[in-house]
């Protein structure tokens, strides 16, 4: 196996911990899951590209950003645009004022079809939007804050607010955006029906591939120079800088990574679901995409992935049956996440794997070599320091009991 | 302009200019208690709305028993120190059961303290209804008066400004004044140096966060004389009153005092030509932009680090 | 000699914080191959001049001339790339990152976003990590976690940092601070080494450790020059003594 595709696949442990996400999301899932249920599976996958996002830029960055909500929307709300307009060709709203020009439009008594909507009739173009818009806007946003050294919790208290600024603005021109009801009644992709049941499985399909991708993309990012680089600068931003590197540069370019791959899932999300809404875009779900990315473990990217599903199902589970208890139990999960698990679920499986012999074959734990590049990521999940130091004594090799933190 | 006459225009600006007011006191009060947490401490308290939220609801409560008791006229001044002690013993509590372990790691403690909001406003909502529930005013508070012919002042808003003015006071002379305020702020610049002459800082922490709090109280209590309060009132205003602490530079109450104005002012103004949305994008867009070209806040010092 | 024969050249440099000034007027010239140690009581400004020569700290007015080129006017990581490295007061190194890693990521290749992502590991950069490790004597810690290393291995690791960078100008600000006697030997012999083919400026309180490196040594006091010379001749300056103990 060359280098590359095994930094990618991450050792032997990686490909196992791979190996079974794709096995749950490809084959359990569908296998198990009525198409209702998978369909929420999906939706929530969709999630996970911001909580990929997130551990990237925060988990290793320690940026946190409170404003990923609206990656996922701007994403979300370029394929629902192109959606939308395919959706109200001139004899399908011919009963409208205006025909031909998307239902809203013509409930809040526009006329035409505003300027910046006219591009999204080419499919191409869409595509590009979603990624680049939300790259511009990150870039954005990246070179005034981070250029001037706006770093900790005054950037998330201003990508709050940022994200505040879109869902208000979403909110208020109705005309332009479908307001609060967002844009609904999407019902073709280029003359293919997305609402049919096979339609829904390849979209499921897609987006587990798309996922992957992002995966791939990340640990890509996360072992080389720069990864490593993300991670001095977390602990000693200074020192880098003294190093002979533009600190601001990095920074800038991981938070558009982050934005990129949130707003693949936020158009997933739109394909999938069949519309977009503000109520995905605003404070609380930028927040609470956070929170699935603790949940798994803030530096473990397949973490990030159960830790979405897992809060998601819970969500569903109880605000279905219990919807008081939900957000104490949401509150709850903030608080005890931060204050005993800052590792998530990846810290607790790094902790369980010692213990159990099949595991620790896998990760490695037993073999003398590839002490080497992951050593510092457990460790460096959390600001807590932990009681490594016994660790060390006992097993004797430091850093060799983490190898897996990266999975 | 918009087809009002000059003389239009002026009155406008005087009404909404006090309107301006009233949230001016309410945005004040809350960025107060935030500049003395996030400020002094460098906290993020996210459930600081909730603590509003507290000192509305106790408020409420107060006004309540005030119909039964027939004491409507005279309940308030007693509510305002209730809805203090309330939320200072709530914060108290919370900085022990939770703040302290975090003051390490402060995008930690805004998750953690995210997580309390939504638990306070469950408890809310269990314990008052998801509705919004309004306090009795006694019947000085209520109606207004009329300068001239075409301007109409509310006086609940005169006595919600009278209110922060002298809260405000109060936290300038305890901060500056006293030797509570000598202990914080020796612990805010040499936390070490502080222990080591004998300042118990831990305490210093666990009073600076409940003050905060207790604050945030008070601005409920205000909060009742202009709106009414349902579970998650305080979080409709959590943005905004960061956005005046950081705007005003997160250290200078002075700043916090002129960004409360200069935003309150802005968004009532603007918000009265524009729709209410585009009025509030407006202004926090303003804000965003200009913090991005002076991220330290309008009111800072150069200091040698 | 002219100004254009120094490595460093500091005109007239001026920084105040709200009227206080840190660093008043200050002048002071770096030889090729010179290891200068800057000596002063709390407060002085020694800490602000490193400041402002690897640009932290922003001067009010004056001039910094390395090699010619103006300081001043750069970026942090232009200061960097032109050749000065800086030792920070506290050792700081990438605490959860092995010995191994830290020297690597300073190694001065791959420094931009793109650079840094097809970076490779190849054996020029094994062969120089394992060469100034040998340097500053962590060899046989190279796979450790950094974060484990001894006070003293800190700043010897912050220092190997800095020489994977060859810098031409090495600022070290009090490079022995918690270290034991045999410690301060060692890295009294790696200064000592180091300044070979660099121009090292030291800030240091150990008069012992002081006497050991310096070729010459520059008293500040209240942000100017008090003194400058020999080691001896800086230790009978009435002036110095008077500064040291008069108080």
């Amino acid at each position: 196996m060359n280098s590359l595709t095994n930094k990618l696949l991450g050792g032997k442990e990686g490909i196992y911990a791979l190996g079974l996400l794709a096995a749950i999301i490809f084959i359990a899932f569908p296998l198990t899951l009525d198409l209702f249920r998978l369909g929420l599976v999906g939706k929530y996958i969709t999630y996970a590209f911001v909580a990929i996002g997130l551990v990237l830029l925060w988990g290793n960055g320690g940026i946190l950003s409170l404003g990923q909500g609206m990656f996922f929307g701007l994403g979300g709300y370029a394929m629902a645009m192109f959606l939308k307009l395919e959706a109200s060709d001139p004899i399908s709203t011919k009963i409208q004022t205006t025909p031909g020009i998307p239902d809203f439009m013509d409930w809040n008594q526009l006329t035409a079809l505003p300027w910046f909507w006219e591009p999204f009739h080419s499919f191409t173009f869409t595509l590009i939007a979603i990624v680049a818009v939300p790259a511009i806007v990150a870039y954005i946003i990246g070179v005034a804050m981070f250029k001037r050294r706006v770093g900790g919790v005054y950037f998330s208290i201003i990508t709050q607010a940022i994200t505040l600024i879109l869902s208000i603005l979403i909110i208020g021109q109705q005309g332009y955006t479908g307001g609060v009801n967002g844009m609904t009644d999407l019902k073709t992709l280029l003359g293919w029906d997305i609402r049919t049941d096979s339609a829904k499985y390849i979209l499921y399909y897609v987006n587990g591939i798309l996922l992957f991708g992002c995966i791939f993309v990340s640990r890509y990012i996360m072992t080389s120079k720069f990864g490593m680089l993300l991670l001095a600068m977390r602990d000693k931003e200074d020192r880098v800088r003294f190093s002979g590197y533009d600190v601001s540069s990095f920074k800038i370019f991981i938070y558009c990574v982050a934005a990129v791959i949130s707003a693949i899932g936020g158009a997933m999300f739109t394909l999938q679901v069949g519309f977009m809404s503000p109520s995905f875009v605003g404070i609380v779900p930028s927040i609470e995409m956070v929170i699935f990315a603790a949940v798994g473990g803030r530096m473990s990217l397949i973490g990030a992935v159960y830790g979405t599903l897992l809060v998601n199902f819970g969500k569903t589970m109880f605000s279905e049956s219990y919807p008081d208890l939900w957000l104490f139990l949401m509150g709850g999960l903030f608080i005890a996440v931060v204050m005993f698990f800052p590792n998530g679920l990846a810290g607790e499986y790094n902790k369980i794997k010692k213990k159990i012999p099949f595991l620790r074959k896998i990760a490695g734990i037993d073999s003398v070599e590839k002490a080497g590049d992951a050593s510092a990521t457990e460790k460096a999940a959390t600001e807590v320091v932990e009681v490594k130091v016994d660790e060390t004594a006992t097993d004797g090799k430091s850093g060799l009991e983490s190898k897996g933190a990266t999975t | 302009m918009f087809g009002y006459s000059i003389a239009d225009i002026s009155n406008i600006l005087v009404m909404q200019g006090f309107a301006g007011l009233s949230l001016f006191s309410v945005l004040l009060l809350m960025a107060l208690g935030l500049a003395i947490i996030f400020g002094q401490m460098g906290v993020i308290n996210m459930a600081h709305g909730e603590f509003m939220a507290i000192g509305a609801y106790t408020t409420v409560l107060f006004s309540n028993f005030a119909v039964k008791l027939d004491i409507v006229q005279s309940y308030f001044v007693f509510a305002i120190i209730a809805a203090f002690i309330v939320a200072f013993i709530v914060g108290y509590v919370v900085e022990y059961a939770l703040i302290r372990h975090l003051y390490k790691r402060p995008l930690d403690t805004l998750l953690a303290t995210w997580g309390l909001s939504l638990i306070m406003q469950q408890i809310f909502r269990s314990s008052f209804g998801a509705k919004e529930v309004s306090a009795t005013l006694p019947e000085w508070l209520l109606g207004s008066f009329k300068p001239t012919e075409d301007i109409d002042i509310p006086i609940n808003g005169v006595f919600v400004m009278v209110l922060a003015a002298v809260v405000t006071a109060g936290v300038f002379i305890f901060m500056y004044r006293s030797r509570w305020g000598l202990r914080m702020r020796a612990t805010v610049q040499n936390r070490v140096m502080a222990g080591a002459v004998g300042i118990n800082t831990k305490m210093v922490d666990r009073v600076t966060f409940a003050l905060g709090c207790g604050i945030a109280g008070v601005a409920g209590a205000a909060f009742t004389t202009i709106a009414s309060t349902g579970p998650t009132t305080g979080s409709l205003y959590i943005v905004d009153s960061f956005m005046v602490v950081v705007f005003g530079g997160a250290a200078s109450l002075i700043g916090t005092i002129a960004s409360a104005f200069g935003i309150a002012q802005a968004q009532s103004i603007l918000q009265f030509f524009m729709t209410s949305s585009m009025g509030k994008v407006a202004t926090l867009l303003t804000i965003v932009v200009i913090l991005m070209m002076k991220p330290e806040g309008l009111f800072s010092t150069k200091v040698r680090k | 000699m002219s100004n254009t024969d120094f490595v460093l050249a500091i005109e007239d440099l001026t920084v105040s914080f709200d009227g206080f000034k840190a660093v008043d007027n200050l002048i002071m010239y770096i030889e090729k191959n010179e290891l200068r140690v800057v000596i002063g009581p709390n407060g002085a400004g020694k800490t602000t001049v490193l400041d402002l020569i690897c640009g932290k700290t922003k001067s009010t007015s004056g001039s910094i001339k390395f090699k010619n080129q103006e300081l001043t006017e750069l970026a942090e990581h232009e200061i960097v790339r032109a050749g000065v490295g800086r030792k920070f007061q506290n050792p700081s190194i990438y605490e959860n990152l092995t010995v191994y890693q830290n020297l690597e990521v300073s190694y001065p290749v791959g420094r931009n976003v793109w650079g840094s992502l097809t970076f490779k590991r190849t054996a020029e950069v094994e062969e120089r990590v394992r060469q100034v490790a040998r340097e500053i004597l962590l060899e046989d810690f190279l796979d450790m976690e950094s974060a484990l290393l001894s006070h003293g291995q800190k700043q010897w690791l912050e220092i190997g940092m800095l020489l994977m960078q060859e810098p031409e100008l090495l600022m070290l600000d009090e490079p022995v601070a918690g270290m034991s006697a045999k410690e301060r030997d060692q890295t009294a012999e790696l200064l000592n080494r180091i300044c070979k083919n660099r121009s090292v400026i030291v800030i240091e309180h150990d008069m012992e450790f002081v006497k050991k490196i310096a070729h010459k040594v520059t008293v500040l006091h209240q942000g100017k020059i008090l003194a400058e010379g020999s080691m001896d001749k800086v230790q009978h300056d009435e002036k110095v003594i008077e500064v040291y103990l008069g108080h």
